[in-house]
């Protein structure tokens, strides 16, 4: 049986860690490379890696930061953050991305999702999606939740999905750093549309949160956060240890 | 020295980063003379079937890798490249593989129970079925790491250990000094290392 997973999610500019994390025995907290390390030592199942990159150079210093990762850090990475073509499915991929998942990018041009599949397959294509709710109806936002696109949330993860799309991170706007628990009824509603993995993103506060997710919304393939973990607030060891005493399947390692 | 064959099919940083963190000596390689010079062999892939071993035969890399097995020089398929060493595929078509195991390539589709997602991806337990040398650093139940629609069948007299996904799922093959894995060594943390490690650790034939 396949395992809950538990995803780190990690905003790099420049090639350092943006956000503040806060971390003992790590020399430079601000190293993705050594954020990554240390996550997967701790027992985290994938890594996403968000480029917030402002120009050309710093792109450039995101895929170093990349591919010396890929060469450290032995777990599936996924890269987010300005992918707009096939171009950009193509530098990440060469840089040691195991999946790329896409936002904005599939919204202005919603046939990015069917080349990138037909190139790259089905499993490497993740679709990411920032929903919030206007007038009682599910939306899609664009431009990192800043936009409305005006297009209804779970139709447009179907028709992506039908493209191509392998897996769906489905991110709540309305419960994203509020830290007081994931959005169940969104996760709901993505999980009873689609047969492709789901992962859940925004309101994560504490390990209570992730147990309460996966048993109430068994649909639910994986877990992403980030400042929870970046602050310590959420140990992965102990919510893997959690998860396995709630029945919920999760990959523990002896090492731990 | 392993050599790791680089036929333009996935992508090889974390396979190459492994053996560099286990201190251990590895070339990624489209070279033949290298496939001849190496004291083993790794063929990754990741991708459609047909077109993998299209661009394995095309590099003209198949018969030297058929011939230096055949030798008795260990080799490991990761994934796909697992997925190639049986005598065919069913991805698409039927396709021909390498016939160096017995057994063919199946979809997951129809054979796993409604309701369980394809790919068949995520970290899934190995229970291991026979003993082999690739499993001596790790332990019965250790997760790996799994991205696949299709899997091999048909390989009773190779077939180390499964994954249980609604049906037991081929996980990993072995036969005198041919392996391989569906799952993938390079992105299942320290589970995965200890099986690369293994591998190159296993004795050839010659």
């Amino acid at each position: 049986m396949l395992t809950k997973r538990i995803i780190p999610c990690l905003d790099v500019r420049a090639g350092r860690v943006v956000k503040g994390v806060h971390f003992q025995g790590l020399s430079d907290v601000a190293s993705p490379v050594e954020l990554a390390d240390l996550y997967s030592r701790n027992g985290a199942d994938e890594l996403v890696f968000y480029d917030i990159t402002a120009s050309y150079e710093e792109r450039r210093l995101f895929t170093d930061v990349l591919r010396a990762t890929a060469e450290k850090v032995f777990i599936p990475l996924t890269v987010g953050g300005g992918i707009n073509s096939l171009d950009d499915f193509d530098r990440v991929l060469k840089s040691g991305a195991d999946k790329v998942s896409v936002n904005s990018g599939a919204l202005r041009d919603p046939s990015l999702i069917r080349r990138a599949a037909r190139r790259y397959g089905d499993q490497c294509v993740v679709l990411s999606a920032d929903i919030k709710r206007v007038d009682g109806v599910f939306r899609v936002f664009a431009r990192g939740g800043r936009e409305n696109t005006g297009r209804e949330a779970i139709s447009w993860i179907k028709s992506a999905v039908a493209d191509g799309a392998g897996e769906v991170v489905v991110n709540s706007i309305d419960t994203d750093g509020v830290r007081g628990g994931f959005d169940l009824e969104m996760l709901e509603a993505v999980c009873s549309a689609v047969r492709v993995p789901v992962i859940a993103s925004g309101g994560a506060g504490s390990i209570q949160d992730f147990i309460t997710l996966f048993q109430k919304v068994p649909g639910v393939d994986a877990g992403l956060a980030a400042s929870v973990f970046h602050f310590g607030t959420v140990r992965i060891g102990d919510l893997k240890r959690e998860m396995q005493k709630n029945g919920i399947p999760a990959r523990i390692r002896e090492e731990l | 020295m392993t050599a790791i064959i680089d036929y333009g099919v996935g992508n090889l940083f974390s396979l190459r980063g492994a053996f560099a963190a286990l201190g251990l000596e590895a070339r990624v390689t489209g070279d033949r003379q290298v496939l001849r010079d190496a004291d083993r062999i790794v063929l990754p892939g990741v991708g459609a079937f047909a077109d993998a071993a299209a661009r394995l035969s095309a590099a003209g890399l198949d018969d030297v890798l058929c011939t230096e097995v055949q030798k008795g020089k260990p080799l490991l398929g990761i994934c796909l490249g697992m997925q190639l060493l049986f005598e065919k595929s069913f991805e698409y078509g039927e396709h021909p593989g390498l016939s160096l195991l017995s057994g063919t390539v199946v979809p997951l589709e129809g054979r796993i129970p409604n309701g369980l997602k394809i790919p068949h991806m995520g970290w899934n337990r190995l229970e291991i079925c026979r003993e082999s040398p690739l499993f001596s650093g790790i332990r019965n139940g250790d997760h790996v790491y799994f991205v696949h629609s299709y899997h091999a069948c048909g390989c009773q007299d190779s077939l180390l250990a499964t994954a249980e996904y609604g049906v037991p799922v081929t996980a990993a093959v072995g036969l005198g000094n041919v392996f391989g894995c569906q799952f993938h060594p390079e992105k299942s943390g320290a589970a995965g290392l200890a099986i690369l490690k293994a591998f190159t650790e296993t004795e050839g034939l010659a």
